[in-house]
């Protein structure tokens, strides 16, 4: 144990800093860390001390002793308070300074549902993994459309809960790049987490997070507002069905098992399936038509699939535009 | 006062031989479920808080077995993502409530207060015997949601997910509900006992540190339980009701649910922690037979722990997007309580100074407590500070430290505790040199569980997690060997003290040396507790206490008998 505590150094507990806050938390948490490891190390070698001095043995008898003693007692209750009111004070110093996002940020829309992250950048692009300029300080509005979730970058030790019907926000300055270009397979990219328990999946809300350098970030952007084009339908639609976090919850391999929350929806298109419409207590049959897929999407609740429970998130228009949401159709179309 | 006491019980089939004891003087599942006796209402709040205490160990070695593989051991066939769910909430809300918050308080304590009192009875028996009756009663929903749909929420029933989860969060709250009236009937059964039954001699002053400790803890069942009583009920009519409180999407403020809940559930953690340390308190007097020093301050601190653990909720929250001007009010109250339990240490270590340190089982689990105790608060300052715990918030981190508090802490000093008090309790010696032996394997295997969660969380691993990315599998790897170690160690803590109502030999009145009181009745004490009402000394004062070889234990030794002392005749 002792060992494990002297040999510990902070790149044993910590993942490489990669925000300009990083080193700041690092410190404290370095200082904190030596703090009380002199103070427990302290502890322990007096607690074995006196176990080796007065255990009791042939011969030994207690000797009396002053049962309390003021000057001590003040002592180390003064030394110790001082030691943690400065903890206190730099620890609130410098959450402070992560509190307070500089005007110029770049704003970057966060919207955590069960359970997956989409990202919505200025340009109307949006992502399912997080892609950040450089050296810029990059501001996250963070919203819920269900229950409580939490957006956390161990890399930029930053993290900050997604309060459903309420604005969140955190910020952050990455401090190198995760990899060239603009292309994901050049990038080793950091973990994305949700901290904050949301329901079944909570441990598979992950997203990965690139950072670039700012004319590869630019050209991402560009791509990704428009990655639609130059695609056939059914290309654009697999994208988008990908992209929007449906792979989460419906299988396109017609598996019907509980890992997937949602029926599977290959070989689906024309055929009835037995409904319960909101506010209705028996069920009704539908087809998987246009309108039927567009409502799903836009209104899920409407109505639910006999035997499914009413969990499906709802796409509004920002999250899923009207041209996504024809290519889905046209990819749902040609599932088999 | 109008109370009950024994002479006025109607206690089913009880006799009066003169020697019988408490567990003798009556048969019968009946004299036993419907006893008035403080000792065996002790005695089975013992056996349940063991049940739930083995029922939650299961899950928790299911849980981390589950976590030895990144994407789960066992397949999703066995533990699937919501199985795991299950599993964690049930283990979290377990040993929250049926386990560790009535642990010491209704074991230990309803067994050993009245003892060191001097007295009958608690002053409320029928109210004693309603709070075990409530706590099964609680159990039982507790169980009914085991084995309907269970319960998915985290034991902290954070809203919105409570609200929409389709797991029987109804019956897991009426539970909680229920057994937060079994901890008021407790804690206030207490305040009157301490206020009203010490006998004369007794002041406050005088009174044993676990009395203090105990006193200091209803304070807090009384005053915060109602709290979590009512935060439980309006989420019981938020399901039902579908009224907007905590429901963001009806209108309600997610938010101030966890207000509410914190406002419980953080004194909470002192309900857990101050009967400990105030267990810790007599071991570490008893076994280094050392008054123990600065008593005054060790008083007074359990009361200030207790009044300040109000003022600190807020820590839990850090993160919820609360303004940054809270954030710093809370960060600053939590330092606040560091200190008076910082300070208890000191005492405790300057206890054994020039002392004669029997290193008893007893006083191995005392010294593992000091050890394990102080990694637990010291990583508190971690997550106290405001820009860690930012990092540090809902990872293994936390995990670690409050398992080192509640486990290393308060589940070491309870069996310390219990260790200490068997003798009394059952009237038999346990095997010392297995007692010692499993307390190393119990404090091996926690270390090895609970140290490698620090450098993880640290890490970024995020807690309450089924699967994770691969980079965590080694410290996972760890922590698992460590739990299985850590259960057979408990397993065999338990074992000892099992075989030795077996092949145990029969304990003296006072095998410890110990001056508080309940160590002047005999061991397993009569159905009255004391023949003739005992001298009231100072409950640090050794002394006149010497061992005798022939009874096997300590007793007063005649040359001090004829000091004068302030004591109760009558
Ligand atoms: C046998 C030793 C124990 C082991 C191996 C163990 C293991 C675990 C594990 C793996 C988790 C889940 C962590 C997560 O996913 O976030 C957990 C959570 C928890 N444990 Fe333990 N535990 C033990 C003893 C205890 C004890 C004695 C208590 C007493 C109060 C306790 C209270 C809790 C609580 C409150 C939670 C949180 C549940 C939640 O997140 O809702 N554990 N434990
Ligand atoms: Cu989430």
């Amino acid at each position: 144990m002792l060992s494990i505590l002297a040999d510990a150094s902070s790149s044993l507990f910590f993942p490489p800093e990669q925000s300009t806050f990083a080193a700041d938390v690092d410190g404290l948490f370095d200082f904190i860390y030596y703090l009380s490891a002199f103070f427990f190390i302290a502890i322990i070698a007096v607690m074995i001390l006196f176990v080796l001095r007065y255990h009791r043995r042939k011969g030994h008898v207690e000797q009396p002793s002053a049962s309390h003693n003021e000057v001590l007692e003040i002592t180390w209750s003064v030394i110790p308070s001082i030691l943690v009111g400065f903890i206190f004070f730099y620890g609130f110093t410098k959450y402070l300074d992560m509190r307070e996002p500089p005007d110029n940020a770049y704003e970057i829309q966060v919207i955590a549902k069960q359970w997956s992250w989409q990202f919505i950048y200025p340009n109307g692009a949006d992502s399912d993994e997080l892609h950040i300029p450089v050296n810029q300080p990059v501001r996250f509005i963070l919203q819920s459309s269900d229950v409580l979730h939490s957006f956390y970058i161990p890399a930029f030790r930053i993290k900050m809960d997604c309060v459903p019907q309420r604005y969140t926000n955190t910020w952050v300055i990455a401090k190198d790049i995760t990899g060239e270009g603009k292309d994901n397979s050049e990038h080793k990219p950091y973990d994305l987490f949700c901290a904050e328990y949301c329901g079944k999946d909570h441990s598979r809300m992950l997203a990965k997070v690139y950072v670039h350098e700012q004319s590869d970030f630019d050209a991402w952007l560009e791509d990704a507002a428009n990655y639609l084009e130059g695609k056939t339908p059914e290309e654009g639609g697999k994208l988008a069905f990908e992209k929007k976090g449906c792979t989460q919850c419906h299988s396109v391999t017609g598996d019907n098992s509980a890992k997937y929350a949602g029926p599977p929806l290959n070989g689906q298109w024309g055929t009835e399936r037995s409904v319960i419409a909101r506010g209705a207590s028996s069920p009704e049959n539908v087809v998987m038509d246009e309108n039927y897929i567009r409502e799903s999407v836009r209104e899920p609740n409407a109505k639910v699939v006999v035997g499914r429970k009413p969990i499906m998130p709802v796409f509004t228009p920002q999250q899923l535009k009207d041209n996504e949401i024809t290519a889905i159709i046209a990819y749902l179309k040609s599932l088999k | 006062m109008a109370t009950i006491t024994p002479d006025t019980q109607i206690d089913i089939g009880h006799n009066d031989d003169p020697n019988s004891n408490y567990l003798t003087s009556s048969h019968g599942f009946l004299s036993w479920a419907f006893t008035l006796d403080h000792k065996r209402i002790g005695v089975m709040y013992l056996v349940g808080i063991f049940s739930s205490f083995f029922l939650g160990g299961i899950m928790a070695l299911l849980l981390r077995l589950h976590l030895f593989l990144p994407d789960g051991l066992f397949p999703p066939s066995i533990i699937d993502n919501d199985t795991y769910n299950q599993l964690f909430t049930l283990h979290g809300a377990i040993m929250t409530f049926l386990f560790i918050i009535p642990s010491i308080p209704a074991a230990l304590g309803n067994f050993v207060l009245p003892l060191m009192v001097g007295a009958k009875d608690v002053a409320f028996p029928r109210m004693n015997l309603a709070s075990f009756h409530l706590w099964v009663l609680g159990g039982i929903f507790f169980v009914i949601a085991l084995v309907t749909t269970r319960l998915d929420t985290g034991w902290t029933f954070y809203t919105p997910y409570s609200i929409q989860t389709s797991t029987n969060v109804i019956a897991a709250t009426i539970g909680a509900f229920i057994l937060g009236f079994s901890s008021i009937f407790t804690g206030l059964n207490f305040i009157v006992t301490v206020n009203t039954m010490r006998p004369p001699g007794m002041s406050w002053f005088k009174m044993p540190l676990f009395m203090w400790a105990i006193y200091a803890t209803a304070i807090i069942q009384i005053l915060a339980t109602p709290v979590l009583g009512i935060t439980l009920l309006l989420l019981m009519a938020e399901r039902i009701l579908q009224i907007g409180i905590f429901n963001p999407a009806l209108g309600g403020d997610p938010i101030l649910f966890q207000h509410f809940f914190w406002f419980y559930s953080h004194p909470a953690v002192y309900i857990m922690i101050l009967p400990a340390m105030g267990i810790i308190s007599e071991l570490m007097s008893v076994y280094s037979r050392k008054p123990i020093f600065g008593y005054t301050f060790i008083a007074y601190s359990s009361i200030a722990i207790a009044l300040l653990g109000f003022l600190v909720w807020g820590h839990h929250m850090f993160v919820s997007g609360q303004s940054p001007m809270t954030a710093v009010i809370f960060s600053g109250l939590t330092f606040s309580v560091s200190i008076p339990s910082a300070i208890k240490v000191f005492n405790w270590l300057a206890t054994m100074y020039k002392g004669n340190i029997n290193l008893a089982t007893p006083m191995c689990y005392a010294l593992s407590f000091i050890f394990l105790f102080s990694i637990g608060g010291l990583t508190g300052l971690f997550l106290g500070a405001l820009a860690t715990d930012i990092h540090l918030h809902d990872t293994y981190f936390v995990v670690a430290h409050f398992h080192y508090v509640m486990m290393g802490g308060t589940v070491i000093a309870f069996v310390g505790g219990l260790y200490h008090w068997w003798p009394k309790m059952f009237g038999v010696m346990y095997n010392e040199m297995f007692g010692r032996l499993f307390c190393l394997v119990v404090f091996i295997g926690f270390n090895l569980t609970f140290f490698p969660q620090f450098i993880m969380g640290s890490r970024g691993m995020p807690r309450r997690y089924a699967t994770y990315v691969p980079e965590y599998e080694i410290f996972h790897q760890l922590s698992t060997i460590g739990a299985i170690v850590l259960g057979l160690g408990m397993v065999g803590a338990v074992t000892v003290l099992i075989v030795s109502l077996f092949n145990g030999r029969k304990a003296p009145a006072n095998p410890w040396g110990a001056a508080t009181l309940e160590w002047t009745c005999t061991s397993p004490p009569p159905y009255y507790n004391f023949e003739h009402a005992p001298a009231v000394g100072s409950p640090y004062d050794f002394s006149d206490l010497k061992y005798d070889p022939q009874v096997g234990g300590f007793v007063k030794d005649p040359a001090a008998a004829n000091k004068p002392k302030p004591s109760s005749h009558h």
